[in-house]
């Protein structure tokens, strides 16, 4: 019986691959070689943090798994992040405010069920609601309603149990009512909190800990922790971002210089992310040759002036410190290469992005630089704080060393032994220099590098900054339904804070990663993610 | 006999209520905010730390949290993990592989560790003995994760390929075998030197001497009664030595990628679990605990002078 049944569905399948095969299917994929329809891939993996709910993966470990698992409403394209329809039928809006979402008919979950409207209704109700403590709740306090559920005091009990914003049309529709006006609304629903959830976990949340239950690409397994996480292709797919491999293996590795040996061995067929010791002098390029994978990642390191340590109220000093970094050489030597200098406070390849936005302040000028720090009577010492842990500590040390080299004042780098120390220290408000201040978009928008890192009491205002303006052209933006426009009013949002200079844009990081000889063709995302659907196994 | 073993066993119970209460209020002390960095660039959620504190007794005193965790850990609940696996569960998959490794390294370090002891002790000045005494030197100096690497370099697949770079989840005997080495081989040239210097020592003696005078044949000399004799220093070094092996192997384990205790440990301390260190420390403590049990049970085999009522 069951025989039967799965050979009707792979002949679709596989016809689907061949047609997607001769399509081309991208840069990546090189001509000649079968593929194998069947096939095994592993992927490098980290231990999950937290529970494999998607509302609670919000790093790396949990989320790639979450990520293969689920699907949403909008998913986003490999290249450049750009949104498009998966699950949903369409999105109809008129105001920004009021969201007609319809869902595509015939989608299942991994146990049969159909998703239904309701379940992305009582997924967010359920991820939202305080007592179940799921660390990307706040992604869901855009929906009226949701300071019932999820009130500011952390001991008060919420009032509801749902959101006032969410209700169920039919069977396949919904509404989503917003606190205001939000364009961004319609790129925010692809990220990982917003997936739907199977009827049966709302009975037993428990269970579905132990084997999540989704509506993605893929289906759970098993799962041995600290070593495996083991999915299989689900045969009832009907997304455009259907897998063509049989099983996946998230292989969980303590150390990355393992794990790329086992990449070069081919024993792994996929690393988003290389150690140092590979970047070394690209020794990677002649390890993996035509197997090196890159992409643009949408991400943004930059240094951070807290606004509540006196010397950095001065606008001169931040500036004379901003162009006595040498980013050029920095990026070439202590990074060798796999970073490149960052004129912007939005990365590059996103909707919105214009080079040199931070202008002259970012480019390396030792004599306007002593100028500037003359002008602003800052005599003392400077120091940075990180982690100094995965690389952290040697392109901030040569920072440093540039700000000592073209200011003649002293510099230091100051280390906490590892990230969760460091975020205490920062979170706490008790830095005492500057700090550095990484950011990875959660989904792929200018708003989202903007408003956590530059708005007053944003999620992740490291330098505490805050200007009116900002935060006027920002909400303002937030409100515009109209795309384009909503983007032009975020870049003067941009224009503002390259001026003010809270923080000091430094580089960006290539996504540089590898596959093994067992695949012809493998892409990786703006997320740092396997972009599974790209994967093609050699036969 | 059974009595000074019961007498040993009921010993047990207070170092392990003191090593429990040690661990865990020493995890406890650590100064980092469990949520710190859990959540990413931003801070975490006020409801999920709260619900998260409540849910692990975080917000009780030492003193409650710890009987709270004590009462748990009777009814055979290791506790959970922020991550929600089981603490019982994690330790049940990497229990086994380490007790594997670990027994793998002493049993490499004690063949290949006596053998050349006893070589070495029975000529010494030799050119076999300056080969051991050179050899032993060097792997003493050398960190293990350099033998680790230089190991795993030129015996994989971009070596001689002989191994893989990183042995599988479940891994096998075989597997292991390398990993193993690595693990024994600091050991391994104690206890070559140990074994050495102790059969130099008692080779001069008495019952030595009387028994060549015996006209007994070499080997049941040096088999019976020189051995018995000079590995007793040597058996209590390899006893405490499978409680180290087990609990140190963080290195060994990150160069192969096994999913082990050490690991465990390592990642324990670093993300603030209390209950994962406390639950593997414990159980090392009682591992340290039996084996030395066993030692004093084996003088009394090896060495007819010692009893024990």
């Amino acid at each position: 019986m069951s025989r039967s049944r799965v050979a009707w569905v792979a002949l679709p399948v596989a016809l689907a691959m061949t047609l997607s095969a001769c399509g081309g299917g991208g840069g990546g994929s090189t001509a000649g070689g079968k593929e194998n329809p069947d096939g095994t891939v592993s992927i490098y993996g980290t231990e999950p943090k937290s529970t494999l709910f998607p509302a609670n993966t919000t790093e790396a470990g949990g989320g790639k798994v979450t990520d293969s698992l689920f699907s949403r409403l909008v998913g986003y394209k490999a290249e450049d992040g750009a949104p498009y329809n998966l699950m949903a039928e369409s999105i109809k809006t008129t105001d920004a405010k009021v969201y007609n979402i319809k869902i595509k008919q015939g989608w299942k979950f991994h146990d049969g069920t159909e998703v239904k409207a309701k379940n992305f209704v009582d997924a967010w109700n359920w991820a939202a609601y305080a007592p179940n403590a799921q660390q990307a709740a706040s992604f869901f306090s855009v929906i009226e309603g949701f300071s019932d559920v999820h009130p500011e005091d952390e001991k008060a009990k919420p009032a509801k149990d749902k959101m006032s914003g969410l209700e169920v049309v039919s069977d396949y529709e919904f509404k989503v009512t917003l606190n205001g006006p939000t364009s961004v609304f319609t790129t925010m629903i692809g990220y990982t909190p917003f997936s739907p959830m199977a009827d049966s976990f709302f009975a037993d949340p428990k269970a579905a800990e132990a084997k999540p239950i989704g509506n993605g690409p893929l289906k759970f397994v098993s799962r041995t922790p600290n070593a495996l996480i083991k999915m299989e292709r689900f045969d009832d797919y009907k997304g455009e971002d259907k897998v063509h491999f049989k099983t996946l293996d998230y292989k969980i590795y303590s150390s990355q210089e393992t794990a790329y040996q086992d990449l070069v061995a081919g024993k792994l067929d996929f690393m988003e992310a290389l150690p140092p010791s590979a970047k070394v002098g690209e020794k990677y390029k002649a390890d993996l040759g035509e197997q090196v994978v890159t992409a643009n990642l949408l991400g943004q390191s930059a240094i951070a002036f807290p606004q509540y340590i006196p010397a950095f109220k001065n606008l001169k000093l931040r500036q004379a410190v901003s162009m006595a970094i040498n980013r050029e050489q920095i990026t070439k030597t202590v990074l060798a290469g796999s970073y490149v200098p960052s004129t912007s406070f939005v990365s590059p390849g996103i909707k919105g992005y214009r080079p040199d936005t931070c202008g002259e302040y970012c480019k390396y000028n030792p004599e306007k630089a002593k100028e500037l720090l003359k002008e602003s009577g800052f005599t003392g010492k400077l120091t940075i704080q990180s982690n100094q842990d995965g690389g952290r500590k040697e392109p901030l040390e040569a920072a440093c060393n540039s700000i000592k080299q073209a200011l003649g004042i002293e510099c230091e780098f100051v280390g906490a032994t590892n990230f969760g120390a460091f975020r205490q220290i920062v979170d706490g408000k008790q830095l005492t220099g500057m700090s550095r201040s990484d950011w990875s978009a959660d989904y792929p928008s200018i708003e989202n590098f903007l408003n956590p890192l530059y708005r007053t009491g944003g999620s992740s205002n490291d330098s505490d900054y805050s200007n009116p303006e900002v935060d006027k052209l920002l909400k303002k933006a937030d409100e515009t339904a109209n795309e384009d426009e909503a983007i032009k009013l975020y870049q003067q949002a941009e224009d503002l804070i390259a001026k003010d200079l809270p923080s000091m844009p430094t580089w960006n990081e290539k996504g540089i990663g590898g596959r093994s000889k067992n695949l012809t063709a493998a892409k990786m995302s703006f997320k740092r993610q396997a972009v599974l659907e790209s994967f093609r196994v050699k036969a | 006999m059974g009595r000074y073993v019961l007498r040993r066993l009921l010993q047990l119970i207070p170092v392990f209520l003191g090593t429990t209460f040690l661990i865990y209020a020493l995890v406890w002390a650590i100064p980092q905010d469990p949520f710190s960095g859990k959540c990413g660039q931003r801070p975490c959620d006020p409801a999920y730390i709260a619900e998260m504190s409540q849910k692990l007794n975080l917000n009780d005193p030492l003193l409650i949290q710890y009987f709270k965790y004590l009462g748990n850990l009777l009814t055979g609940d290791f506790g959970t993990t922020f991550n929600g696996v089981s603490v019982g569960e994690q330790i049940g998959t990497s229990w086994p592989i380490t007790l594997k490794l670990g027994i793998i390294a002493l049993v490499i370090e004690a063949i290949i560790g006596i053998t050349a002891g006893i070589l070495t002790g029975l000529r010494k000045q030799g050119f076999l003995d300056n080969l051991v005494l050179v050899s032993t030197l060097f792997l003493i100096s050398l960190p293990v994760f350099v033998t680790g690497f230089v190991l795993r370099l030129y015996l994989g697949p971009q070596g001689f390929d002989f191994m893989d770079t990183s042995v599988s989840s479940d891994p096998t005997i075989g597997e292991l075998i390398l990993p193993g080495f690595v693990l024994g081989s600091l050991s391994m040239a104690y206890v070559a030197r140990l074994t050495r210097t102790s059969i130099v020592e008692n080779r001069r003696s008495d019952y030595v001497r009387t028994a060549i005078a015996k006209g007994q044949p070499q080997t049941r000399v040096v088999g019976i009664h020189l051995l018995r004799n000079s590995l007793i220093p040597v058996i209590t070094f390899l006893g405490t030595d499978l409680g180290s092996l087990m609990g140190g192997a963080i290195v060994t384990e990150g160069v192969f990628n096994i999913n082990g205790i050490g690991g465990l440990i390592f990642r324990g301390i670093q993300e603030k679990e209390g209950v994962m260190v406390t639950g593997i420390v414990t159980l090392l403590v009682l591992v340290y605990l039996l084996a030395s049990l066993l030692v004093d049970l084996l003088y009394a085999v090896l060495d007819p002078r010692i009893r024990y009522e």
